[in-house]
């Protein structure tokens, strides 16, 4: 059982009110760093704790705090991305809604290791009842004293606001987050120059996802070095797992970096085993966007090597045999599921939520999604599948932000390891033209299918 | 100043200049193509990716490679830049495959469309596309919508450059277009059907790459390269009044601001100038304009061999190194 940092406290009625959170600790690390520590040593601390971005990218925060512009004489910003819209990431959700304090306390106390002097929580849109949440979390907050002017009487001072998006799962890549922010069409832009020199309102930003920011109040209430001590090598802390699929108990799951895989699909204390004594058949490790994973190859490296729940030894073997830990959507696929069917509805996704302004990505989900569909309904040929292959290999890194390779990666690895899947497709036309082609008759492998179709 | 280095020819640069830029200053068939990047319109480009270039080398003091293809058009130089641009049979690849998502939901329908002859999709396609499609499905259509009285708006040819909505932004007083919805599904369009109106609005077409915004003065008279191109002016209270005719006889079919060689209008001439004085007595004639890029246009004079030569030769390379390193920059190649 790992050590909860962000969820211990997370089931104690009324946690949501101020009241009954400070009475259980809360706001302990805005008071220790307001009145004990420097804005430096806050960000020592949280580079010290090798804390990692929990967004998807798992870039080290304190690094990208580091970098903040503050020889700028413009006002600085800390905005949190709460546009977590990642099919398969469901956890800041939860925690905003079960504990919106920890997440102003995290704002509070990353506000003043950045010198910033007004905040932002940019949150999707249709979290609106979260929105509620959170405005009213921050109005205790304003009414305790912990924001406005001069926080617990020293003289730093701090605004914070939620801003809630219209609905764009592109608002969630940081760039065209700031674009929306200051009222604008959410579209990414071109980088240089990045958010710690030019970001909110041309003013040096950091942006940082929900996660991290509650991660900072552990951090800074334990020290960088108690936290460093969880996980392995440079994934260190805990960091909240979003499991779904066909797994016994889907939820979302606090563990320490650094457990096997193995054990967090199967053991009861975490998702309990595939539902139904059923096989499994694949994983999404870390949201749709991150390499789908055979299970073979989910469990144990291509070397062999027990696979665990960290940044490095999920990615590990590459794009050939590896994946991401991304924003930790854990997906499941029992061996009913259809990887042609679960791709095209990811492709679907991001073909509706490209932004449209770089030609590689606007043309090119569109185009992988309709081939796909065309695949999924048997009307594919086998020139689809390379065709695929190849339009996708033509999206990856050639576009202005990272949705494009977001789109690319799933189709590439798919089909690579699940080519004969798609093969099957085209081939058998009537057999897939029943939706639930798979749960009827489970693929294994096209040999044994063949057989049993002859 | 820095120095630079593309496809294996040196030039000394300004500070702060784009690679499309120093790449200009040398000229020739290294200069990338550019579909949205605008020298005139702030903040255009990086956006339809033709002009991607490889950096072997990101400066003299920190000489590693950039992971990624960079566009040319908004990534400034740094001293002791590398870098490869028709030489890197990677760039070429990925250039083909940007024309080809261009093209996929484009209606190609060049031989009823006013631009055709003075396209930039449709010279970028001769040069880097491909003869077939691999695109089976239908094409995203939209309705053809009027845009103040002067202008006509086809969606379904428009490759989304925003150039126009920039013009909108900058040019005029007052912005009354935009882009609307996202994808491949977004439009160019104006405010609940509000029409365009405003001096400068008809610098619109000009910037348009492709036939998406037409002069409807102008739409269905004559096929572009059946005119006479003349370089003209008159004194004009709003503009500098210097334009190009485009006749046949005696008549001026239309009227268009003058284009450099990559396709850019250097001084946006106003909507009176345009569309009023389609007669040249109001106009006092230069002489014949040089149109030494457009391939259509210059009938007959197609000096772009050397390019179509050197281009064979790499698609060639390519094809035979499949799978193994990417080859050197050959400097014979640019010579």
């Amino acid at each position: 059982m790992g050590k909860k940092l962000l969820t211990a406290n997370i089931n104690i009625p009324g946690i949501e009110t101020f009241d009954v959170y400070r009475k259980n600790g809360g706001y302990a690390s805005v008071e220790k760093a307001l009145k004990t520590m420097t804005p430096d040593e806050v960000t020592e601390e949280v580079k010290k704790s090798g804390l990692r971005g929990r967004g998807g990218a798992g870039f080290p925060a304190g690094m990208k705090w580091s970098f903040l512009d503050r020889k700028s004489e413009k006002p600085r910003y800390l905005v949190c991305n709460a546009d977590e819209s990642e099919p398969g990431t469901f956890k800041d959700r939860y925690l905003m809604e079960k504990l919106p304090h920890l997440l102003i306390e995290g704002m509070i106390t990353g506000s003043y290791a950045l010198g910033a002097r007004t905040s932002y929580i940019y949150i999707r849109g249709e979290y609106m009842y979260v929105v509620r949440i959170l405005e009213k979390a921050i109005e205790e907050a304003y009414a305790a004293g912990f924001l406005g002017q001069n926080i617990l009487g020293t003289p730093y001072s701090l605004d914070l606001y939620v801003h809630p998006g219209a609905g764009a799962y592109i608002c969630g890549e940081e760039t065209a987050l700031l674009e929306s922010l200051e009222g604008k069409r959410g579209n990414p832009r071109l980088k240089p120059p990045f958010p710690a020199v030019a970001g909110l309102y041309a003013a040096p930003t950091v942006v940082n996802n929900v996660e991290t920011i509650a991660a900072v109040v552990p951090i800074v209430n334990g020290g960088g070095d108690e936290y460093a001590k969880i996980g392995i090598g440079k994934s260190t802390g805990t960091k909240l797992i979003s499991a779904s699929g066909h797994i016994n108990k889907p939820g979302i799951y606090e563990i320490d970096l650094g457990l096997p895989v193995e054990e967090f699909i199967y053991s009861d204390e975490y998702c309990g085993g595939i539902w139904k004594g059923r096989k499994m058949k694949a994983v999404v490790a870390g949201g749709s966007s991150v390499p789908i994973l055979p299970a073979d190859l989910i469990l144990k490296t291509a070397k062999g090597e027990q696979r665990l729940m960290t940044y490095e030894s999920l990615a590990d073997g590459g794009f050939v045999s590896g994946t991401m830990l991304g924003s930790g959507g854990f997906v499941v696929y029992d061996e009913t599921a259809c990887i042609v069917r679960n791709l095209w509805t990811f492709a679907r996704f991001y073909h509706h939520e490209s932004c449209g302004q770089c030609s590689p990505c606007r043309e090119g989900t569109g185009w992988m999604e309709k081939v796909l569909h065309r695949i999924e309904h048997g009307h594919g040929h086998m020139g689809d599948i390379d065709l695929l292959v190849d339009v996708a290999k033509k999206i990856e890194g050639n576009t202005i932000c990272p949705l494009g390779d977001a789109a690319a990666w799933p189709v590439a690895s798919a089909i690579r390891h699940f080519r004969e899947e798609f093969e099957y497709h085209v081939k058998y036309p009537e057999k897939v033209s029943n939706p639930k082609h798979f749960e009827l008759e489970p693929f294994r492998s096209e040999k044994k299918l063949e057989a049993v179709g002859a | 100043m820095a120095k630079v280095t593309i496809d294996g020819v040196e030039v000394e640069v300004a500070d702060g200049t784009t690679i499309l830029n120093a790449a200009r200053q040398i000229g020739g068939e290294l200069v990338p193509p550019a579909m949205c990047y605008y020298t005139s319109l702030k903040d255009s480009g990086g956006k339809c990716r033709v002009c991607l270039v490889k950096v072997t080398a990101g400066s003299a003091k920190d000489p590693r490679p950039m992971p990624k293809l960079v566009a040319s058009c908004r990534t400034p130089v740094m001293d002791g830049m590398v870098v490869q641009n028709i030489t890197s049979p990677e760039v070429l690849e990925a250039r083909k495959g940007v024309v080809e998502f261009l093209l996929l939901n484009h209606p190609l329908d060049c031989p009823v469309c006013d631009q055709a002859g003075e396209c930039d999709l449709q010279n970028l396609a001769y040069e880097h596309g491909a003869a077939k499609t691999r695109y089976e499905e239908d094409r995203r259509t939209f309705e053809k919508i009027d845009i103040g009285d002067k202008i006509k708006l086809h969606m379904t040819r428009c490759i989304l450059c925003y150039r126009c909505t920039y013009v909108a932004d900058q040019l005029t007083p007052e912005r009354v277009h935009g882009v609307l919805g996202r994808g491949d599904h977004s439009e160019i369009s104006t405010y609940i059907e509000k029409a365009v109106d405003n001096d400068y609005s008809g610098n619109m077409i000009d910037v348009c790459p492709v036939g998406a915004l037409t002069d409807k003065t102008f739409r269905f008279k004559s096929r572009v390269w059946f005119t006479n191109p003349m370089d003209a002016h008159r004194d004009c209270p709003k503009c500098t009044g210097k334009v190009v005719l485009w006749m046949k006889g005696e008549e001026v079919l239309r009227v268009s601001a003058r284009k450099d060689q990559y396709g850019e209008v250097k001084e946006y001439i106003c909507n009176e100038c345009r569309y009023d004085h389609k007669n040249v007595k109001d106009w006092t004639v230069e002489g014949p304009r040089h149109i030494d890029r457009h391939s259509v246009i210059a009938q007959g004079h197609y000096e772009r061999a050397d390019l179509i030569t050197l281009k064979k030769e790499i698609e060639r390379q390519i094809e035979f190194e499949k799978g193994k390193p990417l080859p050197e920059p050959n400097p014979s190649l640019t010579a």
